[in-house]
């Protein structure tokens, strides 16, 4: 699969992973093989088939609007790389 | 005695004659896993200070009551480590609540015990994509226990564990179960609830034991299943009482053979063991039917592009804000991202977030996304026209014996092609086991059967049947 119809380095931006170069090539052999056996699926007459999200037939499962139990906020916190006065702290967003 | 050694049935009726107790039962495994877990490695880590206490006031009048059960390192247990075998956590988390299957398990009785290793994020099937540790097949330290569930699969085989936990996406606890000689059940979609399970692909994951025999299968299952109003997905459908259903022979069952499943590539040895134990199956008055699955083929192309593309979305969780992995000195939140993720993340699931991306991104989601979900309906039809002909349908688990160490690490799409007989109930959201049924040069081969959604009863009744008339299940590795 040419580097034009699938380019790591671009996907790989869209999913915020940084890859060294040694990655992204090896990464651009070994998923070009994937997608190419992937690509049997287009020769599968799909016309008129409804595609299947999931397989029960469970759609749009709603819960009463009502206070309930939540986690800890000390303890949920304890698993944050970083935080401060009882919140997650994030690198700096705005210049 | 070696109580590690016993099967969840055997421990409970140690306790009710009063021959052992809980403390005795965690003190075994303990010594079990100083003996002969150093070599296979199927533990990430155990709290036995944990499991004495609640041994303590373990209440043996409960079904599970006071037996140890190992758990797979993506489901949250409250106060213990959640790692998914990933740099991305292990060491940096630790669950703050107990996964609904594991409140189950303590209301049952049961005591969680020691986290298994596993594939990182499940994404694998061989447990070689840890990134931790690896995990050696107790059959035959060179190859390995399959995956992702390989450390569930392998702590019971073992006998470092009565029994565990796994998970299965595509045969995350079949093909396991298979490589490791013991008895590994996927539940029908939406029969045990996720909450808890750390995500991998949602429209496909199930929670499900991996047992000694048949029967713990069904304890454990019973023990587990059952609507949760914590995961969506997880429906309002009684639960048997599992263990009832399984006496009786096979009279009046009918099992179907998929002729596309007895095709080219599967190992010789494996087909010749295989079609024994259907011939035994048949002796037990189960009538042989030959049934189709016309869409077999392109079965793993559409499940590889739809777990990727649902993983892609799982795992832009972790960020690196909230938990897990956090880069060190970046002045800005994309190389934060970027630089905690590349950390954090192994190669499979690295080229898997890719793979899920791209399916997904603008331009290509028609092509792959939505094409293999229109794939996944004829799929799904197959099944259900099956099993509308037969009650359960069998196969080799996994075309061939465990493989070796390394034998596939650098061809991925070997590695996926592995997957071809158990992926397919993933996308069916049917249920499956498999069982031992024979021996290949020393290593155990397993017997999938297949049944329809929710009904996890006569894939239990065929494969007890079986167990009851072969002497698979009695056949462990010696690693003392």
């Amino acid at each position: 699969m040419s580097e034009k119809e699938f380019d790591v380095g671009y996907v790989a931006e869209l999913c915020r992973l940084e890859l060294s170069d040694e990655e992204t090539a090896r990464y651009q052999e070994q998923l070009s093989k994937v997608l190419h056996y992937m690509q049997q699926v287009d020769a599968i007459d799909v016309s008129g088939i409804e595609p299947t999200a999931h397989a029960n037939p469970v759609f749009d499962v709603l819960r009463k609007d009502e206070e309930r139990e939540c986690l800890d906020r000390d303890e949920v916190l304890k698993n944050a790389p970083q935080s401060a006065m009882d919140q997650f702290a994030v690198t700096k967003v705005v210049e | 005695m070696d109580l590690a050694k016993l099967t969840i049935s055997e421990l409970r009726n140690q306790y009710e004659s009063g021959d052992a107790g809980p403390k005795d039962a965690i003190a075994a495994i303990e010594k079990a896993v100083a003996s002969r877990d150093s070599e296979v490695g199927g533990y990430l880590s155990l709290d036995f200070e944990a499991a004495l206490n609640e041994a303590e006031n373990a209440d043996l009048s409960k079904p599970l009551g006071g037996v140890p059960i190992a758990i797979k390192d993506l489901i949250n247990v409250r106060g213990q480590p959640c790692g998914c075998a990933s740099k991305m956590l292990t060491g940096a988390y630790q669950s703050p609540y107990d996964a609904t299957v594991i409140q189950k398990l303590r209301e049952a009785g049961a005591i969680p015990l020691g986290r298994t290793n596993m594939d990182e994020f499940a994404m694998g099937s061989s447990t070689e994509n840890s990134g931790i540790q690896p995990t050696r097949n107790p059959w035959d330290l060179e190859r390995a226990p399959g995956g992702s569930s390989g450390g569930s699969a392998a702590v019971v085989a073992a006998n470092t564990a009565i029994a565990s936990l796994g998970s299965d996406t595509g045969g995350s606890i079949r093909q396991p179960a298979s490589f490791c000689g013991c008895v590994g059940l996927k539940p029908s979609y939406g029969r045990v609830s996720r909450y808890g399970l750390v995500a991998f692909a949602s429209s496909l994951d199930q929670i499900g034991p991996m047992t000694k025999t048949v029967k713990d299968s069904a304890l454990l299952l019973e023990a587990i299943a059952g609507h949760d109003e914590r995961d969506s997905t997880c429906l309002k459908e009684d639960v048997p009482d599992y263990l009832s259903e399984l006496k009786g022979d096979l009279n009046g069952l009918k099992i179907g053979m998929p002729k596309e499943y007895f095709g080219e590539g599967i190992d010789g040895e494996v087909r010749t063991q295989v079609e024994a134990a259907i011939r035994q199956l048949e002796s037990l008055g189960g009538e042989i039917v030959e049934v189709s699955l016309p869409n077999s083929e392109p079965a793993i192309a559409v499940y590889y592009i739809i777990a990727t593309a649902e993983a892609s979305a799982n795992l832009a969780r972790f960020d690196g804000v909230r938990y897990g992995h956090r880069t060190e000195n970046v002045e800005d939140l994309r190389t934060h991202y970027q630089r905690s993720r590349a950390e954090g993340f192994g190669d499979e699931v690295k080229r898997r977030i890719i793979l899920g991306t791209y399916v997904l991104s603008s331009g290509y989601t028609d092509q792959y996304y939505s094409r293999a979900q229109k794939v996944r309906t004829l799929i799904r039809q197959d099944f259900e026209n099956a099993l509308e002909k037969v009650d359960v349908l069998v196969s080799p688990t996994s075309p061939t014996p465990a493989f070796k160490i390394g034998e596939k690490t650098n061809d991925p799409l070997q590695m996926y092609l592995a997957d071809i007989f158990t992926i397919a109930a993933n996308l069916a959201g049917i249920c499956g086991i498999s069982l031992p049924c024979g021996m290949v040069d020393g290593l155990p081969v397993g017997l999938q059967l297949l049944g329809k959604a929710f009904d996890e009863s006569s894939i239990l009744r065929v494969a007890h049947a079986y167990e009851q008339n072969s002497e698979w299940h009695k056949n462990w590795p010696s690693l003392d």
